[in-house]
């Protein structure tokens, strides 16, 4: 699990921070920080977190680098030889 | 639903560029029901990823960069060719030239190759061992590395955003940093006089060297490892780290030859993110977005505005999605108010519209002394910007305002008693020469009904 905060919705209601403290903590008053890269134990965490915010400013998904995989997807994909970067992301997920 | 010619949700699109606009814009078109074959071409080798944290939780070691990914929407059905370099790009027989020899025929083509981080200028004291800048994942790593080991001074070159955020992490850090800057304060450039002289006493507050009105004349070495460096006042610094960071290159060297108009400033286009040609002629094919675009905004006097903003890469690559696969009287322009945010010294500040477009600020809500405030920029009489510290939630209000070309100053509100409600000029340094055109308000709030109505400007 991948996430992204739009930091020009947040407010700093921090409703995010008391749901999942290990990934979402205030820096000074009112500045977010977070970790990107979701551990699997706070999975439910986050996404009680996303759901809670009040601006919706939490974007919770896969690592976009999954599709970057040559074999992400299906599609038209010819993995050509320089497109397999993504499996360097491997394991993300889950950590 | 898109008939005609080209057809719209099928055909070849090409996307160059595989960072944060680059990715919005591509399952923006799958989402939008484009069912043809898309390429996402990227010159680093890693997936798409976040730059904001970069300067942020990963240099304060919280994060590691490697680990700033960035989450998708939802699975894009698309060919990534990381790690290659788009060389060229033939307008005439539509096809982008790769730097591995491969030519991608397009039916459509997005460019958004966005920024690097401009480097020293002189080479041989750029490849010194300790001289750095920050902009991609692998500089970030490299750079949180060198914190880690614990220099004993960093040199930061440039006190911009980014120079700042590192600062403001060495110090959070404990490591003794000197900030070279060659204006008057930090920020200024984009934030005016009294921000920028607020920023400048945060930072000294905070123990950061600042050094303002010098420039870096030499980096200093020796066996090959940065040991200092020269400023222009004859003092000298030693440090083990240097970090430039002096601004942004637009990547438009490999569209030189392709008759679109593509310089330093970047590529620019219309209100639907069309790029125009070296005559001024808008392309049909040919889209841009993200931090390599520049395009006219209706509030701000149809100036061409080149934002290297993350929510810019964002909305600017959803409409040029949109518009790629759309027919022209379905187009929608890209009237999103330019915002942006930075964390440093404990401080989050935000900023709507443009304040470099301004004549004058005055602090609306507030104080800079107990550094909780909101400053308000009005240019001729209207405001055209408003930039928050640790007052995130007062901000929404001025984007109306904003939207709705207000006058200036705005009328003091019932909450707040400000402590200097007297606009004072906005002392951005080097103004623009501000052309005057009439006065736009944006009307309707749905993403597809968003108008622009002239207002008429009386006194």
């Amino acid at each position: 699990m991948q996430i992204v905060v739009d930091l020009n919705r947040c407010q700093g209601y921090a409703q995010c921070v008391f749901l999942a403290p290990r990934v979402f903590e205030l820096h000074g008053e009112e500045a977010l920080m977070y970790a990107p890269a979701v551990p699997g134990e706070q999975h439910e965490h986050v996404r009680r977190a996303a759901a809670a915010c009040p601006v919706q400013a939490i974007l919770v998904g896969e690592p976009a680098g999954d599709g970057a995989a040559p074999s992400g997807a299906g599609g038209p994909a010819d993995a050509g030889p320089s497109s397999g970067a993504g499996g360097g992301r491997a394991g993300v997920d889950g950590r | 639903m898109a008939g005609e010619g080209w057809g719209g949700h099928s055909g070849r699109i090409v996307i160059v560029g595989a960072s944060l606009a680059g990715l919005r814009a591509a399952e923006t078109l799958r989402a939008e029901g484009f069912g043809g074959s898309l390429t996402v071409v990227g010159d680093e080798p890693h997936p798409p990823y976040d730059r904001p944290p970069l300067s942020k939780q990963v240099l304060l070691g919280r994060v590691r960069a490697a680990d700033a990914g960035l989450p998708r929407r939802h699975a894009v059905d698309a060919r990534w060719k990381l790690g290659v370099r788009a060389s060229g790009l033939d307008p005439v027989e539509k096809r982008v030239l790769l730097a591995d020899g491969e030519h991608l025929p397009f039916d459509r083509l997005l460019i958004a190759t966005g920024t690097r981080a401009r480097p020293w200028p002189q080479s041989d004291e750029a490849r010194l061992d300790g001289v750095l800048t920050l902009r991609t994942l692998d500089d970030a790593a490299r750079l949180a590395e060198r914190l880690d080991a614990g220099p004993r001074r960093v040199l930061v070159i440039g006190a911009g955003f980014t120079g700042s955020e590192i600062a403001s992490a060495c110090r959070e850090r404990g490591l003794a940093v000197t900030v070279a800057e060659r204006g008057p304060a930090p920020l200024v450039g984009a934030l005016g006089g009294t921000l920028g002289a607020f920023a400048a006493k945060l930072q000294r507050a905070h123990g950061v060297d600042l050094r303002c009105g010098v420039t870096v004349t030499a980096l200093r070495g020796s066996g090959g490892r940065l040991t200092g460096a020269d400023l222009s006042d004859g003092t000298r610094i030693d440090a083990d780290i240097a970090v430039v960071a002096l601004g942004a290159v637009r990547n438009t060297e490999w569209l030189a030859g392709s008759g679109l108009a593509a310089g330093p400033r970047g590529v620019a286009c219309d209100a639907g993110c069309r790029a125009f040609n070296m005559y001024g002629i808008v392309t049909d094919d040919v889209f841009v977005a993200g931090d390599v675009a520049r395009f006219p905004h209706p509030l701000f006097e149809y100036q061409m505005l080149s934002l290297e903003h993350w929510g810019n890469a964002v909305a600017q690559a959803e409409v040029a999605a949109h518009n790629m696969v759309s027919p022209g009287p379905r187009r929608r322009p890209h009237l999103t108010v330019p915002a942006f945010w930075s964390s440093q010294f404990g401080l989050n500040i935000k900023s709507v519209g443009v304040p470099t477009f301004s004549d004058q600020v005055v602090i609306a809500q507030g104080s800079l002394k107990e550094g909780r405030l909101v400053a308000v920029y009005g240019y001729r009489g209207r405001v055209t910007a408003a930039v928050s510290v640790n007052r995130a939630k007062w901000l929404e209000h001025y984007r109306t305002l904003i939207e709705s070309a207000a006058p200036f100053p705005p009328p003091a509100g019932a909450a707040d008693r400000p402590e200097s409600p007297v606009p004072v000029p906005s002392d951005v340094p080097d103004p623009k020469v501000l052309s005057h055109g009439p006065t736009v308000a944006l009307t309707g709030h749905l993403p597809d009904r968003r108008l622009a109505v002239v207002v008429r400007q009386s006194g």
